[in-house]
């Protein structure tokens, strides 16, 4: 384990995951323990919020996982992102029991309103913790493996993998908004009481679970970083930069980027289900291609290929668009959007590759894409 | 010799009758003969046409004896008179706003504009009618009115009414019209009412428990001649005491009737996907074309459509506000405008931005992506976020009807408009050196390349002939789509599907991937809902892929390969 570590976290990422764990002490800590009066006292909705982006960070790794290490831009990586929260909101809509509005101690309300007399199948086991959870890695991993063997095998690559990414994200939102697929519709799943039994508007609770989710990236990071400097990771590499030469060595690259490509969707798929618990509510939006590619610019702007600066990206993108969105609502998309132009040229190494200036130059990604 | 005369007079007459004469043969005589007829007709007019007008004015006078027998002969009088003031009159009669002075034995008929006119000549008169009374009708009289004006709406000069009071009399098919429906169609002429008159006759006559089979039959037939969805209505509700020969027959008709509504319908959903598919090739042919000479995906390009649409916002203010008289011709300017605009925003985008990310498509889909953004926003901030209202001009209002098949005007010159855009975008790339130039790009970029082409210059014309399509597409779905900042995003995912599925080989693919789409997902729709439909297309798409992972009309050759 300790060889693992050290042969797989550089020095920034050493230090990232130390940052990553401070935090995961200290806010929830400085929350709990000081007075409502002290000034140092962490007031419970940041505790929320720093916790949607760690989730957010969650995804960025997944995403950056594929992109920065097998060149597989996915513009619908947040549908594994919202199956894996879905997964976790129906556990969280089975918990609430009798206690939603219509008092049914099976359906939820929801159902109730739309007369329906049975649970529908695909929500049997759901009132079980361990089921749920199973099923946030489950889903995205299904449907990561169904479409990655179906696209893989058949070598579609480049732009037209993206625009099907893009179609499968696009599929499963207009599905999810229809009331008939049992999933909430337009409203989605919320009104959420508890979570393994803790009340989720405590305030310990919501601190548990930012402790949790800065754990789970923490052993996130460190597993793709274990995954992208092992030998594996070097073939992919490899993949991503010459396909064709790669597959002429003798090496089946549909593997590899299956294999990636399905541990990046369950990566993403937990990172919903402790996405939903903080925010309170999942629904169809979270499936819209624009979500997908804003998680994209998370990792080119931290910097695609470092892992670290994807987390980095998803943390400072996420932050300047909870500032904006509240101050100056009419500049946020002129920012996001100028955001997407200037980090694709001026810094195609995004913050990581800044700070590491030139002593360590990053494979050209030019020569990752097919030449014409 | 008079015989054979008589027969060609015969013939004549026949054909005075039908209003179009095909393969009129032209020969002296005939023509002599249908002189002879027509001086015969004028003098035969000129002769009865006052004998005519006296006995009218006669039997209106009949209204001021205030005598319940007297009205009744004038109502059967006027009933058959033939004189287009018949209706209003007895239409006025039934409603009492027929009013009669005893005295001078003058009838006025007042009308619903506060006017009055004379019941006898038609002209409008300044007579102070106020202390007059209406003609008395009693519940008997009543009766009588009703069908008189029933049949003569049966026999009213303008067309539109006769067929639908024939339509009406098929819906209710009352033994009551009989005779009315049957004296309609000896004097019908049009072949349209004609058929709306027998359909009608028929049904009264297959729901009469009285009519010989053998008529019934008859009726049955003329019924299933007319084919739609009422005629299907009335089979299906035959009275169980229906003799079984006809009921049989009705349902050997219901099912004639069934297959061929199927196929008006599925006519109707071809010709919906065919719309459909237009509008889809619109907004997806820009983007195929920058895409196989780039290589490139433009996200902005639905944003391009979506200032196409703006530009027409603009352009029908300004009409509105400075020249209204050219309303009509407000898509015709915006055409040429709206290429122009996107064309040159496009340009300045390729050379401001796209330029320095050659070689790495996935970043160009990231920076116009930004781009989108950028516009979107830009739009919102200036237009507002709300739905702009862009009006239809008149020669794209309305619709038109072929069969069980209805056609709206906007939809058709939707489908003109982009063939036409797609045959000179096809010449232009067939015949024009920049359209060589893009080929040979398209192809192999090196070899052109070292070939002379200045690529960098083909590029960015190629951006901006992309973009200016772009923008007139927007023109085109301004009129069945609201022009609000998110257009764009509505159609880019389809458009990206069509390119991916039709492949960017050439133009024929996008046509294709396009109409194929359109036609999929319209005949989709009805079996599974819109939405089922549309996932379905997306999941036939990614499966159609693993087949051609290229799509329908892929590039060949090594430089495609990675």
């Amino acid at each position: 384990m300790s060889y693992l570590l050290t042969r797989s976290l550089d020095k920034s990422a050493t230090a990232f995951l130390l940052i990553v764990a401070a935090v995961g002490i200290a806010l929830p800590l400085l929350n709990l323990l000081l007075p409502e009066s002290s000034a140092f006292q962490v007031p419970t909705y940041l505790i929320s919020l720093f916790g949607k982006y760690l989730c957010y960070a969650i995804l960025a790794l997944s995403v950056d996982l594929v992109w920065g290490f097998a060149g597989i831009l996915s513009l619908g990586h947040a549908a594994f992102f919202a199956l894996g929260g879905y997964a976790m909101g129906m556990y969280l809509m089975r918990q609430i029991g009798g206690r939603g509005v219509y008092g049914n101690p099976v359906l939820p309300d929801f159902m109730v309103f739309l007369n329906w007399q049975h649970l529908p199948w695909y929500w049997y086991g759901f009132d079980h913790a361990l089921f749920a959870l199973l099923m946030v890695v489950v889903a995205p991993g299904l449907l990561a493996l169904v479409f990655g063997w179906l696209a893989f095998r058949s070598r579609v690559s480049g732009v037209y993998l993206s625009i099907m990414t893009q179609a499968l994200t696009y599929a499963l939102l207009l599905a999810f908004f229809r009331n008939d697929m049992g999933f909430g519709g337009n409203n989605g799943l919320t009104d959420f009481k508890e979570i393994f039994s803790f009340p989720l508007q405590a305030d310990a609770t919501r601190d548990g679970l930012l402790v949790a989710t800065a754990v789970v990236l923490a052993l996130a990071l460190l597993a793709a970083s274990g995954i992208v400097t092992s030998r594996f990771g070097k073939v992919l590499i490899a993949v991503r930069d010459a396909e064709s030469r790669t597959r002429f060595l003798g090496y089946r690259p549909e593997h590899y980027k299956l294999f990636v490509w399905v541990v990046s969707a369950i990566v993403a798929g937990i990172g919903g289900a402790l996405y939903v618990p903080q925010v309170g509510i999942i629904n169809p939006s979270e499936f819209s291609p624009a979500s997908s590619i804003e998680a994209v610019i998370w990792v080119a702007v931290g910097g695609r290929g470092t892992l670290v600066g994807a987390v980095l990206g998803a943390v400072l993108v996420s932050a300047g668009k909870t500032y904006l969105t509240g101050a100056l609502p009419e500049v946020w998309l002129f920012a996001l959007g100028a955001l997407f132009i200037l980090v694709t040229i001026f810094l195609p190494g995004g913050i990581i590759g800044v700070l590491r200036g030139r002593q360590r130059r990053r494979p050209t990604v030019a020569a990752a894409e097919p030449a014409e | 010799m008079i015989t054979r005369d008589r027969k060609r007079w015969q013939a004549a007459v026949d054909r005075r009758l039908r209003p179009v004469l095909p393969g009129f043969d032209v020969s002296v005589h005939r023509i002599s003969c249908l002189l002879a007829l027509l001086v015969a007709t004028v003098l035969s007019l000129a002769t009865t046409l006052p004998s005519r007008a006296g006995s009218f004015e006669d039997a209106v006078a009949l209204f001021a004896n205030d005598s319940f027998s007297d009205t009744e002969d004038a109502v059967n009088a006027l009933a058959g008179s033939g004189n287009p003031l018949a209706y209003p009159v007895i239409s006025a009669l039934q409603d009492d706003r027929l009013v009669a002075d005893p005295a001078t034995k003058k009838v006025y008929v007042k009308q619903a504009d506060g006017t009055v006119l004379d019941a006898a000549t038609g002209a409008v008169v300044t007579a102070d009618v106020s202390g007059l009374d209406a003609v008395r009708l009693n519940n008997r009289l009543r009766r009588t009115v009703a069908a008189a004006v029933s049949s003569l709406t049966l026999l009213s000069p303008d067309l539109a009414k006769r067929t639908a009071a024939a339509q009406s009399v098929f819906k209710t098919h009352d033994a009551g019209d009989l005779p009315a429906i049957e004296n309609a169609l000896q004097k019908e002429t049009n072949p349209t009412a004609k058929q709306a008159f027998a359909a009608a006759r028929a049904a009264i006559l297959l729901f009469q428990p009285d009519a010989s089979e053998a008529s019934k039959l008859e009726a049955i037939a003329a019924i299933k001649a007319r084919g739609d969805q009422e005629a299907l209505a009335l089979l299906s509700e035959l009275p169980p005491d229906t003799p079984p020969n006809v009921l049989r027959a009705a349902q050997g008709a219901i099912g004639a009737i069934q297959s061929r509504l199927a196929v008006w319908s599925a006519a109707q959903n071809a010709w919906y996907g065919v719309s459909l598919g237009s509008v889809l090739l619109l907004a997806a042919i820009g983007l195929a074309i920058t895409f196989g000479v780039m290589g490139v995906i433009n996200m902005a390009h639905g944003e391009m459509v979506m200032l196409g649409a703006y530009v027409t916002f603009v352009v029908q203010e300004l009409i509105r506000t400075r020249y209204p008289a050219l309303f009509d011709y407000s898509l015709l300017i915006a055409v040429p405008l709206a290429f122009a605009v996107a064309g040159l925003i496009g340009i300045l985008i390729e050379r401001s931005i796209i330029r320095f990310l050659y070689g790495r498509p996935l970043e160009t889909l990231l920076a116009t992506w930004g781009i989108s953004l950028v516009l979107q926003q830009a739009v919102r901030t200036m237009f507002g976020p709300t739905n702009r209202e862009v009006g239809n001009p008149s020669w794209m209002s309305g619709a038109f009807e072929i069969g069980q098949l209805t056609i709206t005007y906007n939809r058709l010159w939707i489908v003109c408009f982009t063939l036409a855009v797609f045959v000179i975008l096809l010449a232009m790339l067939r015949y024009t050196s920049l359209g060589l130039e893009m080929r040979a790009v398209t192809q192999n970029r090196r070899m052109a390349a070292a070939m002379g082409i200045a690529t960098s210059r083909v590029d960015a014309l190629t951006f901006g002939l992309g973009s200016g399509i772009a923008g007139i597409a927007g023109v085109a779905l301004s009129q069945i789509d609201n022009v609000s900042p998110n257009l764009g995003q509505s159609y880019i995912i389809d458009s990206f599907m069509v390119v991916v599925f039709g492949g960017v080989g050439n133009l024929w693919g996008t046509l294709v991937g396009a109409l194929t789409l359109g036609i999929a997902n319209k005949f989709l729709e009805p079996l599974a809902g819109a939405v089922l439909g549309k996932i379905a297309i997306l999941v036939l798409i990614i499966l159609f892929i693993q087949k051609r992972p290229r799509g329908l009309f892929a590039l060949r050759g090594r430089s495609v390969e990675a």
